[in-house]
């Protein structure tokens, strides 16, 4: 098991661990989340990236940061789970993308930008995958309102005589 | 004077005779997206049977069908997928609106689901329930072949006067406002309102 100790010689003492109900959370500031992460996956065997997500949380008493971007790591050999945490903010949310460590990060930033616009440096293909091309927001973000802006009735009407 | 029939000889009406052959030979394009896909199966399966009314013959092509049954939610990406379905399906043509979702976008009130197709397709027939059971489909078809019996022309001449919308205009204000509400729902402006009405009875 990955001691915090280790990370916090390896990565920088700004590496945070919390433990719920037996998950670990690891907190790392946005400048040394593409080191943790290789770190994690070269020597500490976490070989899957399960998945990546994002929170926003805005309006949320205590929040210090608008964005979390979350990242579920899997030790495949051992079973060991570890979540990789860092926060972003606006006006320009941006990580460092992990498909040069996991290949299947590619679709996972694709939909984290789509739905929060969080982008991804250097990612090799960073288009919505979700949402049509056109579509402007970013429908996961707290702002933005449930029944959207409008977009869901911007086409034009068939009508029976015309076709 | 009357005129002499031959015997097995029959006159009668070229619209009745165009009314009667199509109504009893729709040819369904299923257009399943969700759940109310499986009951439209289901509907086409031997228990509820809808060879039995002419329309089991269901294509996966557009362009042999004329009866469209959009069963299931339709979102904004899928619209346009429908709507060229819909263009490409030959005359005449019919559409059948099934389950709560491809009426009125059902429990979906959100962002990227349209509020019912018939806001831009045109709908001849809808069928409610969630999703709706077989023999609900089956009365839906039966009334589109009466309805084709009853206003059917040949020459499609009951599609002409059919120029607006048959649902609501999809920029009315009325929608616009539940857009908006939708903020007010959300920070209890309209729970706290609900309440007092309900104390003021009591």
């Amino acid at each position: 098991m990955v001691s915090l100790q280790e990370l916090q010689d390896q990565f920088g003492s700004e590496i945070q661990e919390r433990v719920f109900r037996d998950n670990r959370f690891i907190d790392v500031p946005a400048e040394q989340l593409l080191q943790l992460l290789s770190g994690l996956k070269t020597q500490f065997s976490f070989d899957m990236l399960v998945d990546i997500t994002a929170v926003d949380w805005l309006d949320y008493e205590g929040a210090t940061d608008r964005f979390s971007v979350v990242y579920l790591l899997l030790n495949v050999d051992s079973g060991e789970r570890l979540t990789v945490r860092t926060a972003v903010n606006l006006p320009d949310p941006a990580l460092p993308s992990v498909c040069s460590l996991w290949m299947g990060a590619d679709w996972m930033e694709r939909e984290v930008y789509d739905m929060f616009g969080i982008s991804f440096t250097e990612h090799p293909d960073l288009r919505r995958i979700l949402m049509p091309e056109e579509f402007s927001a970013f429908p996961l973000r707290k702002d933005y309102p449930l029944k959207g802006r409008g977009e869901r009735h911007n086409f034009p009407v068939i009508t029976r005589s015309e076709g | 004077m009357a005129v002499g029939l031959p015997e097995n000889i029959f006159i009668t009406r070229l619209d009745a005779a165009a009314n009667w052959a199509r109504s009893n030979s729709l040819w369904p394009m299923p257009f399943a997206t969700a759940c109310c896909g499986i009951e439209l199966m289901a509907t086409a399966a031997s228990r509820h049977d809808l060879a039995r009314f002419g329309a089991e013959v269901m294509r996966f092509s557009p362009r042999q069908c004329d009866l469209l049954i959009v069963a299931g939610r339709v979102v904004m990406k899928m619209l346009p997928v429908l709507q060229r379905i819909w263009l490409q399906m030959p005359e005449p043509k019919w559409c059948i609106s099934m389950g709560a979702c491809a009426c009125s976008g059902g429990v979906f009130d959100t962002y990227a689901v349209v509020q019912g197709v018939d806001r831009f397709i045109p709908v001849d027939m809808y069928v409610p329930g969630c999703p709706p059971r077989p023999e609900q489909l089956l009365a839906a078809v039966i009334d589109m072949q009466e309805k084709v019996r009853r206003t059917g022309t040949i020459m499609g001449r009951e599609f002409v006067s059919r120029d607006t919308s048959s649902g609501p205009s999809p920029f009315d204000l009325q929608e616009q406002h539940r857009i908006e509400d939708s903020r007010l729902i959300q920070l209890g402006g309209f729970s706290a309102a609900a309440t007092s009405t309900v104390e003021g009875d009591a």
